[in-house]
């Protein structure tokens, strides 16, 4: 049996360990001691999985109700996925449909794999909310809607001819209406707040009735709260009392006739905690700069969705990591060479257009051949494009996008905890390879966040770097035999004077060298030694039949899409296989083996067909593809019946 | 201990014994044109490096794009030779990374103050303890005689055959404007006051701007002519010391004093010395005067430090606030990283 703790902080975790804990405290406990009281009066329906949304204006707050349901919900043991989907203005005008802010979470009792294609409950703040998101409801789903913000000047500013709460369009949906405005007013009505501050307690509101609803125990947020407002008691009490209220609504209003439990999902054992890929990224550095002894060095300039990267290494000075915001993108990366030049493990991170920018500079990482990772958090593109929405379609700048013969290890992480891996593979290639390496990110995974089965530090392998000391026989340009790493020598250095540079170098001696045949040698054995790299990756690994009609092959972030279609598909006796790369240059060595072991390939993607483009010029397989650039992740629906349709007209 | 720490620990902290010039010169071949300008300024930085007493591997050159960026290649040191106007910001990677490293920069007015602008006036703010050498010589060299952002207005060069309609840099106010600590300039034929200078400015820390007027004898010979032919010397040099008044000309009976803020020439001959502006190194406004003087016509352009005052260094600070974390949270700990925070367990 699944026997679950939730170790909160440590002083709740410690009362909740104990045996005969205290049902005031324990959040398990006193969950059931709630919902016990509840189905008194109100049917609990037991349900596998769930997709939730929260839709409010920019300034509602929403992001922050989303992930504290998404964090208690893992922390009951649910697993969860989430995609956070907010807009790119700060704080529009209140009311207008480009403000809204959304939070989708699914949730379940068993793997979850994707946010959801579309949400079985809507919590609309406001009118621009319910008009922006009803096409992501379900027909029959459920909204909640705040009637408090579906006044005249809300439904004039999000261009309803007449309150959809009330002229009778949204009968395919069950409606719940509750004046979250009002509600949250006079919960507070005796603490005599400022009313703009009481005001914004509302999204608590809508917390705690989703908490009642989902059957979710109140104790983990009230703790956030508790921890973010300490300097401001009253707003402690505030936000606690509204989220009571809110939790208290849905237990006694007569509009709640059902409530939902979603069982706790079969994990595997051990520690877990619940992060974003920008996160899970950054650790993923510290972990890595632990494990090699290097410095962490990273330079980097402000960029949605990035940005949290250098957030994030920066609170962690104690473990001597540098963060270096640079005057630009170029200067991130140029700062992060100079670093590694002197020994740093050194990184710079950015999204699309900040790439395009270090396209030069990349290029004198390949002729330093010095490790540095480079990691890019993919946005709608091209250009500015969407900046807070998701694409894949960098890849082919990652792969070709710098003149000239300029080849970088490119990798890719599947979901948001993957990032930590994949930070750390990428530090594991750079300095054993003496190489940059690319990582492609994307706004989904940056800001997506999912359970974390946590490795323990002794578990992950250590990074051997050696510096070169030894004068006798030194070149900067000789190599390994086996990697065709050259000598990382760092300036400090007795003896080992020597000057690295953009201008081609002689083979060995790293002299400047116009020579065309040192040319020739050396563009070709600089693609040799990232080509090397698939001798150490591992091999392409097929999750289903290894042969067969149907291989669907994905990259990135839609893995979860990818691998939720195809389940489904098998479910129905179907078979079909799934190929996921993480490793996309060099590909595994039995890539185009396992590619032409099936009838037909089908690759979704949120590009216009860049992988399969590779796929295709690499190994001469006719890839099919699905490609949908709407700024948002692909849905499972769609890969289905792509599936099915390359299945059954032959193409 | 981290790895490059460990790997120092036994590197000595100066040189065994004093270097000599030929110890900084590197077996690469000098690839300039014969007459630049740049060979003398590579002969006064090998002759100054010896006497920092620094040992040479922990010297760093680090330069751009241009004739001037291939410095690295003939000092034998470390060097990098980067892309085209980052240098300053390659350099500042290198120092923040390796506080303990001596880190010199070469650039041009073309690497410096047009595709590298932004590095330059970010680094000066900054304070990023690295040792600027701008060579300018008011033309673009290695692409074959464009103008400059420092080429005069009207000057004809390969892309303005009617004559230059851009508008100046002045980069000693350029760097004065961005807050640089250190502001200095000279020549590549005095050879003399720009080792003066290059000593100044190894001794100083923080970032350390030098411009050095440089003749580009192919693409503008002679732009600096009227400081550095024999007969007009002496009345275009003014070569500053701190705490003496400005007095220049061949008989050093000329002098400038302040007219409101506008510098005035004076015939000490016939006026007197009195009222003269005396070099204060401290003083930013007066820095700014003389700055300036480069643009009024009749006046002699300033040569020497003109500024310098001392505040702390930027990697200094970056170290220091991480010191501080350190102590008050205690060393990073992956285990705590991982497994601290919110967190909770599943058993089966």
């Amino acid at each position: 049996m699944l026997r679950l703790m939730v170790g909160l902080l440590v002083s709740e975790a410690q009362t909740d360990a104990q045996p005969e804990a205290l049902p005031t405290i324990s959040d398990r406990r006193k969950k059931e001691t709630i919902s016990q009281m509840a189905t008194m009066t109100k049917k609990t329906q037991e349900i596998e999985q769930v997709t939730l949304r929260f839709a409010g204006d920019s300034g509602d707050g929403m992001q922050l109700t989303g992930s504290q349901f998404a964090s208690t919900t893992a922390m009951i043991g649910n697993d969860i996925s989430t995609l956070p989907d907010y807009p790119a203005e700060i704080r529009a005008p209140v009311g207008t449909t480009y403000g809204v802010s959304g939070f989708q979470l699914r949730f379940g009792a068993s793997e979850v794999t994707t946010p959801g294609d579309v949400c079985d409950v809507l919590v609309a703040m406001n009118a621009a909310a319910l008009k922006v998101n009803l096409r992501s409801l379900r027909d029959g789903g459920m909204i909640i809607a705040n009637s408090g913000g579906f006044d005249d000047r809300n439904l004039k500013l999000s261009r309803y001819e007449s309150n959809p709460l009330e002229d009778g369009s949204l009968s395919r949906y069950q409606l719940h209406l509750m004046d979250i405005n009002k509600l949250t007013a006079s919960a507070l009505a005796d603490m005599n707040l400022n009313m703009k501050v009481a005001a914004r307690c509302k999204n608590f509101f809508a917390l705690g009735v989703t908490y009642w609803m989902f059957n979710r125990p109140l104790e983990p947020t009230i703790q956030w709260i508790r921890d973010k407002f300490k300097k401001t008691p009253e707003l402690v009490e505030a936000n606690t009392r509204v989220l009571h209220a809110g939790y208290a609504y849905g237990e006694t209003t007569e509009i709640f006739t059902v409530r939902y439990d979603v069982r706790p999902a079969k994990l595997s054992p051990g520690t877990y905690r619940f992060i974003t890929g920008n996160e899970a990224f950054a650790w993923g550095l510290i972990a890595a700069s632990v494990k090699s002894r290097l410095e962490l060095f990273l330079g980097s300039y402000p960029i949605t969705p990035a940005s949290t990267i250098l957030h994030e290494l920066a609170k962690h000075k104690h473990f001597g990591v540098k963060t270096f915001q640079a005057e630009d993108e170029i200067a991130a990366i140029t700062s992060a060479i100079g670093a590694s030049y002197g020994g740093s493990l050194a990184v710079t991170t950015t999204s699309g257009p900040g790439l395009a920018l270090k396209t030069e500079a990349m290029g004198l990482a390949v002729m330093l051949e010095l490790p540095l990772i480079i990691c890019d958090v993919q946005r709608g593109g091209p250009c500015t494009g969407l900046p807070t929405k998701t694409e894949q379609a960098d890849l082919l700048q990652a792969v070709y996008g710098r003149n000239s013969e300029a080849p970088i290890p490119v990798i890719a992480p599947a979901t948001p905890a993957e990032c930590f891996e994949m930070a750390f593979e990428a530090c594991r290639i750079a300095i054993k390879y003496m190489t940059p390496v690319l990582v492609l990110s994307d706004g989904y995974l940056a800001n997506g966040a999912e359970p974390w089965l946590v490795p323990a530090p002794e578990s992950l392998p250590t990074l051997p770097v050696r510096f070169r000391t030894e004068p006798q026989g030194f070149e900067p340009y000789s190599r390994d035999e086996q990697t065709l790493a050259r000598p990382w020598a760092i300036p400090g250095t007795p003896g080992l004077e020597h000057r690295v540079g953009g201008l081609e170098k002689q083979h060995i001696t790293g002299d400047v060298c116009y020579d065309p045949d040192n040319h020739d040698f050396m563009v070709k054995l600089r693609a040799e030694k990232v080509g090397r790299i698939a001798n150490d990756i591992p091999l392409a690994k097929v999750d289903g039949e290894e042969s067969g009609d149907i291989l669907v092959v994905g990259w990135g972030s839609t893995f979860g899409a990818i691998r939720a279609a195809v389940e489904k598909v098998r479910s129905t006796g179907v078979p079909v296989s799934h190929l996921h790369l993480r490793h996309l240059n060099p590909l595994p060595r039995n890539t185009g083996e396992v590619l032409s072991r099936f009838r037909k390939v089908l690759i979704p993607e949120i590009n216009l067909g860049q992988l399969s483009r590779i796929l295709r010029e690499r190994f001469l397989v006719p890839a099919i593809g699905l490609n949908r650039v709407e700024g948002l992740p692909l849905r499972t629906g769609d890969i289905e019946a792509k599936i099915l349709e390359v299945l059954s007209n032959g193409h | 201990m981290n790895l490059v720490v460990e790997t120092m620990n036994n590197a000595p902290a100066q040189p065994a014994q004093k270097y000599a010039q030929k110890d900084f010169q590197s077996d690469q071949d000098v690839r300039w044109c014969p007459g630049c300008g740049d060979y003398s300024i590579l002969a006064q930085v090998q002759r100054v490096l010896p006497d920092l007493n620094i040992p040479r591997e922990k010297l760093v050159w680090v330069s751009g794009i241009g004739c001037s960026s291939r410095f690295p290649y003939y000092v034998q040191t470390y060097g990098i030779h980067g892309i085209h106007g980052r240098a300053a910001a390659i350099a500042s990677g290198l120092k923040m990374a390796r506080p303990d490293l001596s880190v010199w920069v070469a650039t041009g007015d073309g690497d410096g103050m047009s595709i590298g602008g932004n590095h330059l006036i970010h680094v000066f703010r900054r304070n990023v303890g690295i040792k600027i050498l701008l060579f300018n010589n008011q033309i673009y060299g290695l692409t074959k005689g464009q103008f400059s952002p420092t080429s005069v207005e009207g000057q004809i060069t390969a892309s303005t055959p009617y004559g230059n309609i851009d508008h100046p840099f002045n980069p000693l106010l350029l760097a004065l404007g961005s807050g640089a600590g250190f502001v200095a300039r000279s020549v590549d034929r005095e050879p003399k006051n720009l080792q003066e200078v290059i000593r100044r400015a190894a001794a100083h820390r923080g970032t350390t701007f030098v411009e050095i007027y440089q003749n580009c004898n192919v693409f503008n010979d002679g732009a600096f002519s009227t400081m550095t032919d024999k007969e007009t010397h002496d009345d275009n040099v003014l070569v500053l010391e701190h705490g003496k008044p400005l007095i220049f000309g061949k008989d050093k009976k000329k002098g400038i004093r302040l007219n409101g803020f506008t510098p005035q020439l004076v015939d000490i001959g016939a006026d007197g010395d009195a009222g003269l502006i005396v070099h204060n190194e401290k003083d930013h406004m007066l820095a700014f005067i003389l700055a300036g003087l480069s643009s009024m016509p009749g006046m002699p352009r300033p040569i020497g430090v003109l500024y310098a005052v001392d505040r702390p260094a930027y990697e200094s600070d970056m170290v220091g606030q991480i010191e501080k974390v350190k102590q008050s949270r205690g060393e990073g700990e992956l285990a705590k990283l991982l497994q601290g925070g919110e967190t909770w367990q599943i058993e089966w």
